[in-house]
């Protein structure tokens, strides 16, 4: 593992509120990242049918982006989120954790740009994917 | 002419349906997310807590706690505006045991990051700039110490709740 890989995991895995959600960082490499969130009744945004709320997909979301910008070997240190857009395609499967690829898929001195998409256990139908800029530090 | 309801019975009636909306969200419970109402004006409050930080350096909310704040305060909003006639005239029933209506689905969400967000509470307010029977589109800003200096906003599509048949 590249201290660059290093340094993103350790710096993914300290984030209290990924932690308190059970996000767990299953892959990451030089500009991709994986993570996983189990399914979890605090999460529920609908009642009546146990499906997660939008605003928990988001976290997950942001997360595995900013693990991508931050594992990309032009990227210095940390980062912060510009803009993240959601899309909502359907609604995640009660009980199923979501897993989420994020890669950024250019990068310039001062902005990253990120996709990802997150999955159930249907792995041809996507729950939701999003797009988002993210700022870059220099190097150090 | 029928003599107004007395204030507290209007008061009751409406935070009963506020409470009833939000109250059944786990996830609402879980970030202790609240709304003031004034009248028919609802503002999100969410109380700071360590367990939202995302960048413990700085420290700094976690930009998909920023995210989750906005959208479902664009769509309790959305909601809350949907059903207003309905609570105001007494056609929708506020009981405990009976489900309130669904809240809308949304499509998607756009947030724009201003600046971090401080280990502070944070407020945001929605705005329903189009709302027909299908669809609504929601702006919705987020502030801290400052109203004028916002540290977030979004912008949402949402697709209505269908009446039961």
């Amino acid at each position: 593992m590249s201290d660059k890989t290093k340094f993103a995991r350790q710096f993914i895995e300290a984030i209290p509120h990924s932690r308190d959600l059970g996000m767990v960082l299953e892959e990451i490499e030089e500009g991709v990242a994986t993570i996983s969130m189990p399914y979890d009744q605090r999460l529920i945004g609908d009642p009546e049918t146990g499906v997660i709320s939008g605003g928990a997909v988001s976290a997950l979301m942001d997360t595995c982006c900013g693990a991508a910008v931050i594992s990309h070997p032009a990227n210095g240190g940390a980062t912060a989120t510009l803009d993240l857009r959601i899309d909502y395609m359907r609604a995640a499967t009660p009980g199923q954790s979501l897993v989420t690829t994020a890669t950024c898929y250019h990068v310039t001195r001062s902005v990253a740009f990120v996709r990802a998409t997150a999955w159930d256990d249907d792995r041809d139908n996507p729950v939701a994917s999003a797009t988002g800029a993210f700022t870059v530090e220099g190097k150090r | 002419m029928k003599r107004p309801e007395p204030v507290q019975v209007i008061k009751q009636r409406r935070d009963a349906a506020l409470a009833a909306l939000v109250g059944g969200v786990p996830y609402i419970q879980y970030l202790d997310l609240r709304f003031d109402r004034r009248g028919d004006e609802l503002t999100g409050v969410l109380p700071y807590n360590d367990k939202l930080i995302g960048n413990p350096m700085l420290p700094a909310l976690h930009g998909g706690v920023t995210a989750a704040f906005l959208e479902l305060t664009a769509v309790v909003t959305l909601s809350w505006a949907y059903l207003w006639e309905d609570i105001e005239s007494g056609a929708l029933e506020i009981d405990p045991s009976v489900a309130m209506p669904r809240l809308p689905k949304t499509v998607d969400f756009t947030v724009d990051y201003l600046r971090s967000g401080l280990p502070r509470d944070a407020y945001a307010r929605a705005r329903i700039n189009r709302s027909g029977r299908r669809y609504a589109s929601v702006h919705v800003e987020a502030w801290q110490d400052h109203r004028s200096k916002l540290f977030a906003q979004g912008t949402g599509h949402f697709v209505m709740p269908q009446a039961r048949t």
